[in-house]
């Protein structure tokens, strides 16, 4: 996975509602169609970095299948930096592909 | 970052394992669901995840501050080693602890007696104002400690001038608070009104004299200093309004000043400010100085305007000074005097950290001592980076191992360090708890009965910053070089080698010598210092002043208080010292009023008859019985008797030198001279009727000068003070109170302070002795820790040696070459640090040749004489080591390990 892309991934992630690791991994992995393979392991870390600087909260609660979990979700401080890192990773695409692709008219 | 964090990283930490855990649990079932088997699922799911170790520490290294993290891993480290190894620690510690406290002792004082500001609003804006051209011009009387302007000259020069806010006077005095019997001396100042407002001094109780207590015909009204107030009236509010008797006359006390203000003159306290206009009431009523302009007693400090510097002060104050000086000029000076009056120039000074006799005396020495203990310290550490090294050494394969398994080199010299600090700070701290000692006591050094020192030596930012300074140069000093050199060895060698030790490289070892040498100098700087002092100090004992010092008293008499009328006064003082010379164990008393190398002087413009040229001779008003009493022998001629009294002819009696001088050696009985006086003054002519012996007049550095001595009863204006001198049989304890109670029963008001003439001695000796003292002291100390730095390597070298010297033994080698070839060793090292040592040492001994007497500062003696105690320091600390290697036993060297 490029580097960098996992927090603005995660971010997006809970902003479909909280989610425990667990799921955050694998929901990461099924939207993308499993293109792209997020090493669980490094998950965790990330999650402590995003909360260490105020994006995600984290909360325990009990999951799916009846257990105890940790919860994270989206920070309005959170949600404010997913939207400049989406707008980032806009301009970023865009002109990679003005590079790969160039217009053809 | 949240800082709290760190202290919360364990309960985060079991958090985390739990997360990882249900993580683990989620994946698991998830796997089972897919059909796996439990344990297949659960093995898959932990391959998933990794490590969960591996990733905990990643999170908690993210709660960690890094750097502060392995800093405080370091220092616990560090004190644990400590405490195994306490007898390095201890040494090591109290080694500096001396060091720095040396150091910041000294630091102390020359921060308090120079450095320091005066504790008032913009000191930096004070100006001392003075003459400024040398005292050439400035004949007359001279009282208290900073006598640099008369009244009159302060006056002309605070009207006329156009730079300063404000000008205002301060002079001392010692007023005496007893009524009667043994004085009880108190420190006075006297202040112009606007002394205080211009400062900004402010009051602790009541209120500061203003200028409206300033004026001619003033009330009595006094100021106490804070102390005072403490110990006199315990510091109770009721002091104000209540009176205090000073010489004899009540003033109303008006207020107390704020405790941190002491007076402007360093290293004195005042007790008691009154206003200047009370001198007149403090002579009571028998004249004033104050229109006096040949009576110098006063000091001028002023405030700059803004805008203008201290040089445009100076010059302003320079351009002005023929017109002040000619409004001032004294009626009684002659033409000579008048003319030299008129060509001073006045100029302004920077102030800001008052003025200070103890300053002007002390700076030289002050400084030279502030060398010395940095030399000590010096030695100290170069002692420590001996100690670290060989410690660095046995440490080497656990260094080698950590760094073969990789730690990075500069991980472990940050450790290695870290430990070097702590023992820095340790020592420090104690160095900062000894300097309070240790300053103190230097100040009880420097205070003598009649002057005591009082100085405040607070622990102000400066001081902590020097003590912090010093304490991380030498943890660089003696820490840095062992530790970048403890991982320098590659760590193939360093383990292959062990303890078994390939023979020690020279350029290991050279590093070793390098600091010993060091070390020998240094302290061969620091005891040819010491001795030079010792010797100084004992030169100027051993000197012959001329004088008796055994036994010999001064007793001052103050009879204001008493009453008694001009007119009445010689015969009173004929009846006290009549009475005196009856009290049992008193041998001889004599009217006296200076003795040799007391502080008054007073000296006169004389023309001897027959002559024209005009010399300025020293005199001495004495009584029958003086010389006798100082046995100082009488030449020629005669002694003054009870004759010579104010009706009878002027006569004089003369020392040695001045018939050398000023009459070649001719016959001096029958000569006579005039002492010049103001114009259309007459004086009449004195007849030298005797020729004694000389004596030191103020300082027993000088030569012998000339001297006049006339006789006390012939004076027709006797002041109400009779200094007299005594020679007692029996303890001076057991006589005083005797005496007092003899002067006692003359008048109960007569008051009387004593100091015996030893003592006097030893007080115009004090900086000398001071020198001595502590470069003594320090010079013991530097030899003493250089000798056990020599001892430390020379016993390594025979330790890492051992093998080498069992084998030259079993070879046949005869102890005692084994114990000169150590012993050559340990001279190598000498020999190279006492040339290097010696040549510095008199370097430094050119900086200090003013504080030496009768002795120049290469002197040889002295130099062979610091080099055998270096030596033979040397020798002890070389061949007890060289002793032990002698004895070795050769089959137990050779099979060890």
């Amino acid at each position: 996975m490029l580097q960098g892309t996992l927090d603005v991934l995660v971010l997006k992630t809970l902003a479909l509602g909280p989610a425990h690791g667990h799921t955050i991994a694998h929901a990461i992995e099924h939207r993308s169609e499993d293109v792209l393979q997020v090493e669980h392991g490094s998950l965790y870390p990330a999650l402590h970095r995003l909360e260490d600087r105020g994006w995600i909260a984290s909360f325990w609660g009990t999951s799916e299948n009846n257990r105890r979990a940790r919860y994270y979700r989206l920070t309005p401080k959170g949600r404010k930096q997913l939207d400049t890192q989406t707008n980032r990773w806009d301009a970023l695409a865009r002109a990679v592909n003005r590079i790969l692709r160039p217009a053809s008219e | 970052m949240r800082i709290t964090r760190i202290f919360r990283r364990r309960r985060c930490d079991e958090e985390r394992a739990r997360e990882l855990d249900s993580y683990l649990e989620e994946e698991t079932a998830d796997n089972i669901a897919r059909g796996m088997p439990p344990d297949a699922a659960r093995a898959a799911a932990h391959r998933r995840l990794g490590n969960t170790t591996r990733i905990r520490e990643e999170i908690y290294d993210m709660n960690s501050l890094g750097f502060l993290e392995t800093f405080w891993q370091d220092l616990r480290y560090g004190a644990r080693l400590l405490r195994r190894n306490r007898t390095f620690a201890v040494v090591a510690i109290v080694t500096l602890a001396l060091g720095t406290g040396a150091n910041t002792a000294v630091f102390q004082l020359v921060d308090t007696v120079r450095l320091r500001a005066l504790p008032v609003d913009h000191a930096e804006q004070l100006a001392e104002v003075r003459i400024v051209t040398s005292p050439h011009g400035r004949t007359g009387m001279f009282n208290g400690r900073w006598p640099m302007l008369s009244y009159p000259l302060y006056r002309t020069i605070r009207e006329r001038q156009q730079v300063f806010t404000g000008v205002g006077a301060w002079g001392s005095i010692t007023f005496d608070l007893a009524q009667g019997g043994e004085q009880r001396p108190a420190e006075g100042m006297w202040v112009s009104g606007n002394f205080f407002s211009l400062l900004g001094v402010r009051a602790a109780a009541g209120r500061l004299l203003s200028p409206a207590d300033d004026v001619q015909g003033c009330a009595p009204v006094a100021v106490l200093g804070h102390a005072f107030w403490r110990r006199e009236y315990g510091g109770s509010p009721s002091a104000i309004g209540s009176s205090v008797l000073l010489d004899g006359h009540r003033f109303d006390v008006i207020g107390v000043t704020s405790p941190e203000f002491f007076g402007v003159d360093v290293g004195h306290a005042f007790d008691v400010a009154v206003p200047i206009c009370a001198e007149p009431i403090v002579r009571g009523g028998q004249g004033s100085v104050l229109d006096r302009s040949d009576v110098w007693f006063l000091g001028g400090l002023a405030r700059l305007k803004p805008g203008v510097t201290m040089k445009q002060a100076s010059a302003h104050l320079a351009g002005l000074s023929k017109e002040i000086q000619a409004a001032t000029l004294p009626s009684r000076y002659a033409p000579g005097d008048a003319r030299d009056y008129l060509e001073m120039v006045i100029g302004a000074r920077e102030a800001s950290g008052g003025v200070s006799g103890l300053r002007r005396n002390y700076a030289d020495s002050l400084n030279l001592l502030l060398g010395v203990t940095g030399a000590v310290l010096l030695i100290a550490c170069a002692n420590l980076a001996n100690l670290m090294l060989a410690r660095a050494t046995a440490r080497e394969r656990e260094v080698a191992v950590r760094l073969a398994i990789g730690a990075s080199r500069a991980r472990i010299v940050r450790q290695l360090l870290s430990e070097s600090l702590l023992i820095a700070a340790l020592g420090a701290a104690g160095g900062l708890l000894a300097a309070q000692w240790f300053s103190r006591s230097l100040v009880a050094f420097l205070s003598t009965t009649g002057s005591p020192v009082i100085v405040n030596l607070g622990l102000d930012g400066r001081v902590f910053a020097f003590t912090l300074l010093i304490a991380v140069a030498a943890c660089l000093l003696f820490g840095v070089a062992p530790a970048i050199r403890a991982t320098a060895a590659s760590p193939l060698t360093a383990m292959k080698s062990g303890s078994r030790g390939t023979s020690d490289s020279r350029e290991r070892f050279g590093l070793r010598r390098a600091l010993v040498v060091l070390q020998v100098s240094l302290s061969a700087v620091l005891i040819f210092g010491a001795l030079l002092f010792g010797r100084s100090l004992h030169n100027l004992t051993s000197v012959d002043g001329g004088f008796r010092q055994a036994g010999i008293m001064m007793a001052s008499l103050d009879m204001r208080k008493a009453g008694i009328a001009p007119a009445a006064q010689q015969a009173a003082n004929a009846r006290v010292i009549e009475r005196v010379r009856s009290v049992p164990g008193v041998g001889a008393v004599a009217q006296a009023f200076t003795t040799p190398v007391a502080n008054d002087f007073w000296n006169e413009r004389i023309v001897i008859d027959g002559t024209t040229t005009k010399e300025t001779v020293n005199f001495n008003s004495i009584g029958p019985g003086y010389f006798g009493a100082l046995a100082i022998g009488m030449i020629a001629g005669r002694d003054f008797t009870s004759a010579d009294t104010a009706q009878s002819p002027k006569v004089a009696i003369v020392s040695e030198s001045f018939v050398k001088k000023y009459l070649n050696g001719g016959t001096a009985l029958g000569r006579s001279f005039t002492i010049e006086g103001a114009p259309g003054e007459a004086r009449p002519s004195l007849e030298i009727v005797g020729v004694v012996r000389d004596t030191k007049y103020t300082d027993l550095r000088e030569a012998f000068l000339p001297l006049i001595y006339i006789d006390g009863a012939q004076d027709e204006t006797p002041g109400p003070r009779l200094p007299i001198v005594i020679r007692a049989d029996a303890p001076l304890s057991v006589v005083a109170p005797e005496i007092t109670r003899a002067i006692g029963a003359v008048h109960p008001a007569i008051s009387v302070q004593y100091l015996t003439l030893r003592a006097q001695v030893e007080q115009s000796l004090l900086r000398e002795r001071l020198m001595a003292t502590l470069s003594g002291f320090f010079g013991v100390l530097a030899v003493l820790i250089a000798a056990i730095g020599l001892y430390g390597v020379m016993s390594y070298m025979v330790a890492r040696r051992r093998r080498e010297i069992g084998v030259r033994i079993a070879l046949g080698a005869d102890r005692r070459t084994v114990v000169r070839m150590i012993v050559r060793e340990a001279g190598v090292l000498l020999a190279a640090g006492l040339a290097i040592g010696l040549v510095g040492a008199v370097f430094a001994a050119r900086t200090a040749e003013s504080l030496l007497y009768d002795l120049q500062p290469g002197d040889p003696a002295t130099l062979g004489l610091a080099a055998l105690s270096l030596g033979t320091a040397s020798f002890l600390a070389s061949w007890l080591p060289a002793r032990r290697a002698s004895r070795l036993e050769p089959t137990l060297a050779l099979r060890e390990d």
